[in-house]
């Protein structure tokens, strides 16, 4: 399928990064703000309304990639410029660019120096995600993945709050030398996987136990990071809190879910073993992120580091689920991480709001908002019953499918698991009765309600909460034969079964 | 000696540039002081003639004067990144040596006769050829690098690098002596058969060859080597800095490369725990303390002590993959130092250069190009995708899975993380600070043009490296089939 002659997946990643070059013109002009906005909204809304047509074009009984596209980029050492998807990228690539027009609307007023640089670095960084999720050759992965780190270092140190440049460059350097492990993975896989990039080639080659777990770590640590698993979390609550609120938003909605993009692309199908002999290690972890995250949130003042510690909680269901290695759990995890994406971005948006109003994001500042912007209260409540997983909102259906492919194997690990959703319930509740109920103190500033551009991220944003609870077939079908085939990747080798 | 008119016209662009050079210190002289300009604008076209000399040359392998001279892709690779940082290293100096008030005529004369010495470095067959090329960059670079006469860290950085020159010099000359002594030759492809035979691993010969080794990693600033980098790199004038950072550094690899992999080959076993360990103590020196520096231009000297101890690793496995790796590490690593030099140099504070990395705080407010093309530099320099850098490390760490030294491999890319927090403090300070004095960045044309032409360089081998790419393989197909 192409667009405007252009084949589809090329024209999606660098139609952002192509048309910012339209803001450049109002750099350092003063008065063109209005102009800027509204140039990054039209940009990043005819992405998603183009983005659309994969749907359109995306054939769901197929397992295999489709819009592929394949050209030599450089010939030493094989590496091409290919790109692909297949149900599970779509997903993800939809969200992005689903998300990408409440993170313009939310800087609407929040970002007020150097605009134009901003929304710059913005649609830079959509054409980078949209990259990760697409790239189907190793090395062109690998460039997207850590490209993306440049202009959303520049947005957390630049836009940020008071401590964004310690914020900036943790983020920064825990990523890169993370990721930087994971490019030694790739160099050895090129050499033991017969010397291609190629990732479909790369996959369901039977490696060698001992190599399987060295390249299986050497990635772990760089999705860990990313996601981020509960030992390599403690850049997450900094960065989330110093980001301006669209950084968050992309940071805890899009960037998070490539960290799981990784483990379902690269280490479940290409070191099967390996995966089935830490899943007992990342099952783990993921318990303790679950309820370690849960505890951390319960204990937070500042609204941002609540989500933020819950975004670490349930990243760790998204863990559990891949890491089950089942139908359901897989399927579970990939609800959850595109749940995760909508109930946190809006949420992230929702605190956005309040600190637009009155810059502070404590909660001790709040209460009794009810009375007083009884729209917004209402969204708010609908969404955080959403992120504890009320049955009937999108997160029910990711988290339960999550803890019934857990249950099936592991019924230990899915009844600590299920705590986690008691404790969310808690921290969340919690959070409502702070800031939505409770006695209203009038402040020195207005607190009006919902303003036209709010309304405009904010109600998408309610629709699919809902949508996607009631009606979550049409999702799961999208992503059903990708990963019935990832899970018959998974089976163990006679290799494995050796070692047991 | 044989004068024959092959042996002529294979070196007829070193005859150019030599003749040229000649011509512009007689030329000095009858030039107004106004229009002394015009010297580096004639340095330029004689650099361009001599290029397309090269071009002409660029068949197969020619051994001239009986081997002593080397005429074949992989110099003539050499000598082209040579001419083209050359000629960048012009195009910066024009104005910054006009703002310092040092510009004499005699500056582009030195400019090409170092240039020859590094074109004679990277062709040599035979190490007495070998160390004439050297010793005619370095003299050079020992006037170029006391050009400030009357500062004293010029004067006291071109003492220093004299000195230590001096003393590498003669141990480099030791080692060809013992090497001459143990097999009788001291021509490449001599001593290359000479070590391949079984019985030659004589005491001498090892001792020879460290002592050259050691020759080639204070050329190159490999530690323990290094250690007149920081304080050479940070007193000479700016635009000198640049242009021994990159292209001197790119000449000492090719002929680094060519000594090792011609000559030493065969006994590589012995040499490659010195490589490695030069390697690795390079990685750790050089990233580790460019974290404390606060003078941008020590910063960059420690980086590139750094970035030496990078290349080598290329230096281990004689196979095509570290051939191309170090061949693409130099083409990137040249238009990425100067730029991001040439940047150093245009920046004033109160009409001095900028040197502190405080002078970049704010940068992005008054001058949002020049932190731009900073933010390239130092991104590329940090090894970070989409930018030429990236690639560079990329394929050295391929080499060095690809010889069986995975574990160099990731030393080299978590030291690589280290490193990056010094390149991203300078992005840090250009885009998240507020400027506290006011800082002037004006380039005139010719300034402009390079460095439009290294951040374009620097953007395009991350972005579509085919040609280039193309052309260093069609350079290297000559040492590895």
């Amino acid at each position: 399928m192409t667009f405007l002659s252009v084949p589809i997946l090329t024209f999606l990643i660098f139609f952002p990064v192509v048309a910012s070059l339209l803001i450049l013109p109002f750099y350092k002009k003063p008065g063109s703000d209005g102009a800027v906005k509204w140039t990054a909204l039209g940009i990043t809304v005819i992405e998603f309304l183009i983005s659309l047509s994969l749907l359109i074009g995306n054939n769901p009984h197929l397992y295999q990639m489709q819009f592929v596209e394949r050209h030599l980029w450089i010939p030493f050492g094989n590496i091409h410029y290919a790109l692909g998807i297949d149900g599970i990228s779509l997903v993800l690539i939809l969200m992005t660019t689903f998300l990408m027009p409440m993170t313009v609307l939310t800087s609407w007023v929040g970002i007020s120096k150097n605009l134009p640089l901003f929304m710059i670095n913005l649609l830079v960084l959509e054409g980078a995600m949209i990259g990760v999720f697409c790239a189907t050759d190793f090395v062109l992965f690998y460039v997207f993945w850590e490209a993306m780190l440049i202009p959303m270092y520049l947005i957390i140190g630049v836009w940020g709050g008071p401590n964004r440049i310690y914020a900036a460059i943790k983020f920064f350097l825990y990523t890169l030398a993370g990721s930087l492990l994971l490019l030694v993975a790739i160099i050895a896989l090129y050499f033991v996987g017969g010397h291609t990039f190629d990732i479909s080639r790369l996959s369901g080659q039977h490696y060698g136990m001992t190599f399987q777990i060295l390249a299986f770590l050497a990635m772990f640590v760089a999705f860990a990071v990313k996601i981020p698993m509960f030992p390599f979390h403690t850049w997450l609550p900094d960065a989330h809190v110093e980001a301006p609120t669209a950084g968050s938003v992309i940071l805890a909605s899009i960037m998070l879910k490539m960290g799981a993009y990784g483990f379902l692309r690269f280490s479940l199908p290409m070191f099967p073993d390996a995966s089935h002999f830490f899943a007992p290690m990342i099952l783990t972890l993921s318990v303790i992120a679950i309820i370690w995250g849960a505890f951390m949130a319960l204990a937070q003042e500042d609204m941002k580091k609540l989500i933020a510690y819950s975004s670490v909680s349930h990243m760790g269901v998204v863990t559990l689920g891949i890491f089950v290695a089942n139908t359901q759990g897989i399927e579970g995890a990939l609800m959850q991480m595109l749940n995760h994406g909508i109930t946190t971005g809006a949420l992230f948006l929702c605190i956005g709001v309040l600190y637009d109003r009155s810059h502070s994001r404590l909660l001790s500042e709040y209460g009794g908002l009810a009375k007083q912007m009884p729209i917004y209260s209402t969204l708010l409540v609908i969404f955080a019953l959403s992120s504890l997983a009320l049955p009937g909102t999108n997160s029910f259906v990711g988290e339960f499918l999550v803890l019934i492919g857990t249950f099936k194997t592991h019924a230990v690990v899915s009844s600590l698991a299920t705590t986690g959703v008691i404790l969310s319930a808690m921290y969340l509740l919690y959070l409502l009765s702070r800031v939505v109920w409770g006695v209203y103190t009038p402040k020195s500033y207005a607190m009006p309600d919902l303003r036209a551009y709010e309304w405009g991220s904010l109600l998408p944003l309610v629709v699919m909460v809902i949508v996607i609870g009631l009606l979550p077939n049409p999702v799961l079908s999208l992503f059903h034969q990708s990963v019935a085939h990832l899970v018959g990747q998974m089976q163990p080798s006679p290799l494995a079964l050796l070692h047991q | 000696m044989n004068f024959s008119p092959v042996n002529i016209i294979g070196t007829m662009p070193e005859i150019y540039l030599t003749v040229l050079g000649c011509l512009l210190f007689l030329m000095e002289p009858f030039v107004p002081a106004k229009k002394r300009s015009l010297l580096g604008i004639f340095a330029i076209f004689s650099l361009v003639f001599a290029m397309i000399a090269t071009f002409g040359l660029n068949g197969k392998g020619l051994p001239l004067y009986q081997g002593l001279y080397i005429v074949d892709p992989f110099s003539n690779f050499f000598k082209t990144v040579i001419y083209l940082g050359t000629i960048i290293t012009i195009l910066f100096s024009l104005p910054y040596l006009e703002k310092e008030e040092i510009h004499l005529g005699e500056y582009y004369g030195f400019l090409l006769f170092a240039a020859v010495g590094m074109m004679i470095m990277v062709s040599a067959g035979d190490l007495i050829t070998l160390f004439l090329g050297i010793e005619l960059m370095s003299l050079c670079l020992y006037v170029l690098v006391g050009l400030k006469r009357n500062s004293n860290r010029s004067v006291e950085a071109s003492f220093k690098y004299f000195l230590l020159g001096a003393f590498a010099a003669a141990i480099f000359l030791y080692g060809i002596s013992l090497l001459y002594g143990a097999s009788g030759t001291e021509t490449l492809s001599g001593l290359a058969q000479f070590v391949a035979n079984p019985g030659a691993l004589r005491p001498m010969v090892l001792a020879g060859m460290i002592l050259t080794m050691v020759g080639f990693a204070f050329k190159v600033s490999a530690a323990p080597f290094h250690m007149w980098t920081p304080d050479v790199y940070e007193g000479a004038p700016t635009v000198v800095t640049g242009f021994m950072a990159s292209v001197g550094k790119v000449a000492a690899f090719g002929v680094f490369l060519r000594v090792f992999w011609v000559a030493f080959s065969a006994n590589r076993d012995h040499w490659s725990l010195l490589i490695i360990t030069a390697a690795i103590l390079s990685m750790i020196v050089g990233n580790i303390v460019a974290l404390v520096q606060t003078n941008i231009k020590r910063m960059l000297a420690y980086s590139s002590i750094g970035h030496a101890g990078y290349a080598v690793i290329a230096l281990l496995n004689p196979s095509r993959d570290s051939l191309f790796a170090l061949m693409f590490y130099m083409f990137a690593y040249l238009f990425m130092t100067l730029g991001a030099f040439g940047i150093i140099l245009i920046l004033r504070r109160k009409g001095i250069e900028a040197e502190e990395i405080s002078d970049f705080v704010g940068l992005n407010k008054k001058n949002p190009m020049a932190a731009f093309l900073m933010l390239i530099f130092m991104f590329s320099l940090a090894g970070i995708p989409p930018f030429g850098g990236f690639l560079a490390k990329f394929y050295v760490f391929m080499a060095a899975v690809h010889a069986g030294y995975t574990w160099l491999a990731v030393v080299g890319v978590l030291l690589s993380a280290v490193g990056a927090y010094y390149y991203i403090r300078v992005v840090m300070a250009m885009y998240m600070k507020d400027p506290v004095e006011p800082v002037e960045f004006t380039p005139n044309r010719m300034e402009g043009m390079a460095l439009f032409v290294t951040a374009g360089m620097t953007v395009l081998l991350g972005v579509f490296p085919l040609p280039f790419v193309h052309y260093i393989e069609t350079s290297l197909a000559i040492l590895v089939p």
